[in-house]
């Protein structure tokens, strides 16, 4: 697996209205990285998002996956979403489900994924309740599972856990964490929380406004084995303060 | 459902909604009675609750309301069946497809501020005085609400719902069976219910102007003998059928759509 984002740009409208979003932005993701994308609102990392995932497509510039250049949607790039992404008439299961019937799996492969989807993401007890019964994030990993059910080859995390409170973030920043080294999938995430995006990913990108551009790349190689230790680890604090630094430069900067 | 029982506590006998309805209904009845039997309106122009009740009996057991009803019920359940029928593929048609959109809105637009029963003049020139201009009146009256109200409700469905089903590899008509559709299904059935009120009002105009049965057909006749009786047993029995149909899209609505109550 392999997502090549090359020297991507994306502008919105025409003329004197045109207001470019995002000006050559490249990055690689391999499987098995956990990759983020951190910036402030306006910083173009959502639809750097909607990009690979096929949702827009670039002005220039060239994303492809595997060497093949993304068109359009597809379930090899499941996604998910900040918030509001289940199907509310489908109870937990079904919406596990969904992307797989989309698929024309078989009924007996779509039963036993599920159920084992619903275990890895811990809601087997909460198959068949509808998604206004869950908690924000019990959601958002019903929508995890959703999106890792349809065997996507990356991740794409958009801002999911943006819309929780910050115990219920915290424990899905855990979750999310155990989930990667356990299934060993590709993701890329999307967050303006430097401090989760630390704690996910091996690779963080900063990323500016006005136009949208990666300003910054930091390898992130810290011992994971206590996400409670991690986040009190020197070496975190500084590295956090190290970027929040350049995060704040920029934010300082007439536009 | 621990979730959704945070409503008033358990309200008090007097105060639940279908007892406070059933009491306005009452007070109106008690004061209709009143003025009846102070006989300070004429008999004529106000008939007692009970002689109401007499002709409402007397036109049962003769066959005639029954065949009224009958009549009355067809034509509003086949012109209602068509206009809904139709409305729900144009309205989500129109809803997801800007080009139909712009097509085909303003004309909607512009037809739904002409007056249903002003076709009544043409639709008896085109169709005769048979069934297919009652149905055609009703159908004309409420498809295009129909139509532009299921479009609107198509519009407001939630992008990271469709997009969603996107990025898990749908693309085409699942997208609209299997998102759009039910997505929209409670604002449906609500809109029909809103409309199906028309369709009523449409079948007695319809019947008024020239039908051979039917309950605006008794009413018209009525009319002419005086028998404000039956004008009332008339009035009284559309109204009861329209509350029944409406509780019936109710009960529907909440049995199918659980999910968005």
């Amino acid at each position: 697996m392999h997502l090549q984002v090359s020297d991507v740009s994306k502008t919105f409208g025409h003329g004197r209205a045109a207001k470019q979003v995002l000006e050559a932005v490249s990055f690689d993701l391999h499987a098995g990285e956990f990759v983020a994308l951190v910036g402030s609102s306006g910083s173009g990392k959502s639809t750097v998002m909607r990009l690979i995932a096929g949702l827009d497509t670039p002005t220039s510039g060239m994303i492809s996956l595997d060497g093949r250049p993304v068109r359009g949607p597809g379930s090899d790039r499941g996604m998910v979403f900040q918030k509001y992404s289940l199907y509310p008439w489908l109870t937990a299961a079904q919406n596990v489900a969904f992307g797989m019937e989309l698929q024309g799996r078989s009924r007996q492969e779509v039963r036993e994924r599920t159920s084992y989807f619903l275990e890895v993401v811990g809601l087997v007890d909460a198959a068949r309740c509808l998604p206004r019964e869950l908690s924000g994030g019990m959601q958002q990993r019903v929508a995890i599972a959703r999106a890792l059910a349809a065997e996507p080859r990356v991740l794409l995390l958009d801002e999911p856990f943006g819309a929780l409170d910050i115990q219920i973030r915290e424990s899905m920043q855990e979750f999310m964490h155990q989930l990667w080294q356990r299934t060993g999938l590709t993701a890329l995430l999307i967050t303006h929380d430097l401090e989760e995006a630390l704690l996910l990913a091996s690779q963080v990108h900063i990323m500016a406004p006005s136009p949208g551009r990666i300003v910054r790349r930091v390898a992130v190689d810290l011992d994971r084995s206590s996400m409670a230790d991690l986040r009190l680890s020197p070496s975190f604090l500084s590295l956090r303060e190290d970027l929040a630094r350049t995060l704040r430069g920029l934010d300082a900067q007439p536009q | 459902m621990a979730m959704v029982s945070d409503r008033s506590p358990v309200p008090r006998p007097i105060t639940h909604p279908w007892t406070l309805g059933l009491l306005g209904i009452l007070a109106v009845l008690l004061l209709w009675f009143l003025i009846s039997a102070s006989g300070s309106v004429d008999k004529l122009f106000l008939p007692s609750p009970q002689a109401v009740w007499q002709a409402g009996q007397r036109e049962w057991s003769s066959g005639m309301l029954p065949k009224d009803l009958l009549a009355s019920v067809q034509r509003v359940f086949i012109g209602f069946a068509m206009s809904a029928g139709l409305a729900l593929p144009v309205g989500i048609a129109m809803g997801t497809n800007p080009v139909i959109c712009r097509l085909l809105e303003p004309l909607m637009g512009l037809i739904r501020y002409m007056p249903a029963p002003a076709f009544i003049p043409l639709l008896i020139i085109y169709f005769g005085l048979e069934e297919l201009p009652k149905v055609l009146l009703i159908f004309i009256g409420t498809f295009f609400f129909n139509a532009l109200m299921i479009m609107d409700a198509v519009k407001f469905v939630p992008h990271e719902l469709v997009e969603t089903a996107r990025t898990l590899g749908g693309r085409g008509l699942p997208i609209i069976t299997r998102v759009v559709a039910p997505y929209i299904a409670p604002q449906v059935l609500d809109t029909y219910r809103i409309n199906m009120a028309s369709a009523w009002n449409l079948v007695i105009v319809a019947e008024l102007v020239a039908a051979s049965e039917g309950l605006g057909k008794r009413i018209s006749l009525a009319q002419r003998f005086l028998r404000t009786d039956e004008i009332f047993v008339g009035l009284i029995v559309i109204g009861l059928i329209g509350l029944a149909i409406d509780l019936g899209f109710r009960l529907l609505m909440r049995r199918a759509c659980a999910w968005a109550s």
